[in-house]
């Protein structure tokens, strides 16, 4: 199963690597992490999305609970949420291959955010799936060049909220 | 407001923090710590000869009297010399602090010399961990140190102090904090009520209850409370390794210790029970033998302050999340309310049952009247000491002979690693309980491989006096790792074999000890009474004992808990 946990943190040295310690401790699968500052400069909020069964999962929120700097743990995958991921993927971008590329990025409502002679970057936001998708739609129409994901980040959908 | 330095800071925080005795030893990164630690007349530094023995001896110190142990080293070496005892306290939820210096936060990240990542190397086995980058950061990183340590489940804090961080030349205002304060920790310390209702219930519609206790109840003070409940349900009690003493060992009602080496009865009671009530205990793989045969007609009732020990290996069918003495006195308050009362003839069918299993004598063994058998010597030693020493234990055999032979009476009077089970940690431990308690008998029950493990200590022993009586063992081999090659590897004794023990009386002379050497079982008896009868004295007892002898019972691997071996011929 996948889940994706939300997790608010310390913002203080050591915070994050005893998180990533924690996953490579007790065997737990780390699929992407995401970690910036929040509004509250003292605080960070991560996003990890893992692997496991729902008996694992409870093991690992209670695991990251009881890390000494969190303050807050939650699953997102455990109702009505939203999540996102940024990509930028560079492609090679010549002859009709500029064209269909940019048709590939308008379906998929990504922007070109840079261009050469003989290459687009091209922005893409959304779900892991719809991601995976644009690769896989630029892969028949062009050479990917290099792809940078972000991992997921996520947030519960209404008045559901991870506050200290 | 006082203006100290950040070598000062760190030790006028642990006069405040009211630290009598500190285990340590000075290098390179921590020579301000101890110069001020020279003009400071209020505690007592023991040094050590290998930082090793100063953790375990903080650790010893600690679980003879619930007092957070402190240990102070020097970077690197020092520092990384440290991690086997760290662990060995984490693994059983100990409470320390271990200060190490660390090279000037300019060279942090420079491979300067003695650098280590203490932060790092140490992080997988603390409970937490303070990097002080500024002097003024000390006070509040020794304050929250000692009070993560001790609060919710207890274990070892690292604080690593920099170099230039100490300088004596700069002053900084102290003022230590009275209090702290964390918003991110707030341990759960009262169970939920619902749930503890739900327990009474289950408890008092109960046929054949086993209460199984673990270390958690020592770490909490709740032995009476144990004891109280035991009692009001007439509850047959097992004890783990760790929850010795928690419940008396002397009392009717006690089946001793059960899992691997456990008691027959103590297993069999486990294995078919209908209700086990686990107090501060974990389920410890050397605890449930096979999972999932694991007590297989038992509702589990688990209570322990770290959620994360709940549900883990075994489901919990009524957790319960708090300090094991809180709980016990709600439960208590919620029987009351409900009015509810276990009739003592209620488990008289349960108790026939354990007693047809008691019957078995599971312990009962070979006598000789040509060689120590080391049974003998552990039922000698509760003879001898009258069931009243504080006994610390090394790794082995003998260990599990302690733990067996030995009926503890009380909480914190069996000190052990048995989470790590880490040998070399008997003998520094047992230092820790005398300096702790120097109006205590202490005696570390070891063998001959793990008294070699730091055997370094008879100097210190001889720098401060420290009269604790070392009973060996002297089986001349691994006698554990014998045994398990002896059962399970046809008899291949793959370097288990001590080829050559030291003379263990002339090396105890040599640091101006005294050497006993005991070969025949006639002269067990009055050597142990005259070790004991010097009270002043080290005694290293090297008694030759019967290498051929097996812990038994032993559970069967991948069986039940009712699946043992109980002695060469005979198994359940
Ligand atoms: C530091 C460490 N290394 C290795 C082991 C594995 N081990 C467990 S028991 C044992 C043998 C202990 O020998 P001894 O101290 O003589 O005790 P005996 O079993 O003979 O009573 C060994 C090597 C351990 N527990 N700790
Ligand atoms: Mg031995």
């Amino acid at each position: 199963m996948r889940s994706i946990l939300s997790i608010l943190i310390e913002n203080e040295a050591g915070a994050l690597s005893r998180v990533v310690g924690l996953f490579s401790q007790r065997g737990y699968n780390i699929e992407s992490l995401t970690v910036a500052v929040t509004d509250d400069p003292t605080l960070s909020r991560m996003t990890i999305t893992t692997h496991a069964d729902e008996r694992k999962i409870e093991q690992i929120l209670k695991q990251l609970h009881k890390l000494v700097d969190v303050l807050k743990v939650c699953e997102l995958t455990d109702g009505a949420h939203i999540e996102r991921e940024l990509m930028l993927v560079k492609v090679k971008a010549t002859g009709a291959k500029r064209d269909e590329v940019k048709r590939n990025a308008d379906i998929f409502r990504g922007q070109i955010v840079d261009v050469t002679q003989s290459v687009y970057t091209v922005q893409l936001s959304g779900t892991t799936e719809k991601l995976d998708a644009f690769i896989a739609a630029l892969g028949e129409a062009t050479e990917i060049v290099e792809v940078v994901r972000s991992g997921v980040c996520g947030i519960a959908r209404g008045e559901r909220a991870l506050r200290p | 407001m006082e203006m100290l330095s950040g070598a000062e800071m760190v030790i006028r925080s642990l006069q405040d923090e009211g630290v009598k005795h500190i285990f340590g030893y000075p290098g390179g990164s921590v020579l301000d710590i101890y110069d001020a630690l020279f003009q400071c007349s209020d505690i007592e530094h023991f040094l050590v000869r290998h930082e090793q023995a100063a953790v375990h001896m903080a650790d010893g110190y600690t679980r003879a009297t619930g007092k957070v142990g402190c240990v102070l080293v020097t970077s690197g070496p020092g520092a990384t010399n440290c991690i086997t005892g760290i662990a060995t306290a984490y693994m059983d939820s100990i409470p320390m602090v271990v200060l190490s210096g660390q090279v000037p936060t300019g060279f942090i990240g420079d491979d300067a010399f003695q650098e280590t990542d203490m932060i790092g190397v140490s992080r997988p086995v603390v409970k937490h961990s303070f990097l002080c980058k500024k002097a003024e950061d000390i006070p509040v990183a020794i304050k929250k140190a000692f009070y993560l340590a001790a609060t919710g489940r207890p274990g070892p804090v690292v604080v690593d102090l920099p170099k230039d961080v100490q300088n004596p030349k700069l002053k900084f205002p102290y003022q230590y904090p009275e209090s702290v304060q964390m918003r991110s920790y707030n341990p759960t310390l009262s169970g939920h009520k619902g749930q503890i209702k739900r327990a009474v219930k289950a408890l008092m519609a109960a046929k054949r209850p086993v209460l199984y206790v673990g270390g958690g109840a020592i770490n909490a003070e709740a032995s009476a409370d144990v004891i109280q409940l035991a009692e009001q349900c007439n509850l047959p009690v097992a004890t783990t390794l760790m929850g010795l003493g928690a419940f008396p060992g002397t009392h009717k009602q006690s089946l001793g210790m059960l899992g691997m080496h456990g008691t027959y009865e103590a297993n069999m009671a486990m294995h078919n029970s209908d209700l086990i009530f686990a107090v501060g205990a974990r389920f410890d793989d050397r605890v449930t033998n096979a999972v999932d045969k694991f007590c297989p007609n038992a509702t589990i009732m688990h209570i322990d302050i770290d959620p994360t020990s709940i549900s883990k290996i075994i489901n919990a069918d009524i957790p319960i999340v708090g300090s094991v003495e809180v709980v016990l006195r709600q439960m208590q308050e919620m029987m009351t309310e409900m009015d509810a009362a276990k009739e003592q003839e209620d488990l008289a069918p349960w108790w026939q049952l354990i007693d047809t299993w008691r019957a078995r004598e599971c312990l009962v063994y070979e006598k000789s009247d040509k060689v120590i058998k080391p049974q003998q010597v552990i039922e000698t030693l509760y003879k001898v000491t009258k069931g009243d020493a504080i006994i610390t234990s090394d790794v082995g055999q003998h260990q599990m002979f302690g733990a067996l032979y030995y009926p503890f009476k009380k909480p914190r009077q069996w000190i052990n690693s048995g989470g790590l089970g880490t040998m070399g940690f008997g003998f520094p431990a047992a230092m820790g309980c005398k300096v702790a308690l120097p109006d205590e008998e202490v005696a570390c029950i070891t063998g001959d491989g793990s008294i070699q493990m730091n055997i370094q200590e008879l100097s210190t022993c001889m720098q401060y006096n420290i009269p604790v009586k070392i009973i060996s063992l002297n089986n001349r081999s691994l006698g554990m790792v014998k045994q398990w090659q002896k059962m399970f590897y046809e008899g291949r004794q793959s370097h288990s074999y001590m080829d050559s023990v030291p003379d263990f009386v002339k090396l105890a002379e040599a640091y101006h000890h005294v050497g006993i050497r005991v070969d025949k079982p006639e002269e067990l008896e009055p050597a142990l009474e005259k070790a004991f009868a010097m009270k002043d004295r080290l005694v290293f007892l090297d008694i030759a004992v019967d290498p051929e002898e097996h812990v038994y019972p032993m559970q069967i691997k991948f069986g039940s808990m009712q699946d043992m071996f109980l002695s060469k011929t005979e198994r359940t």
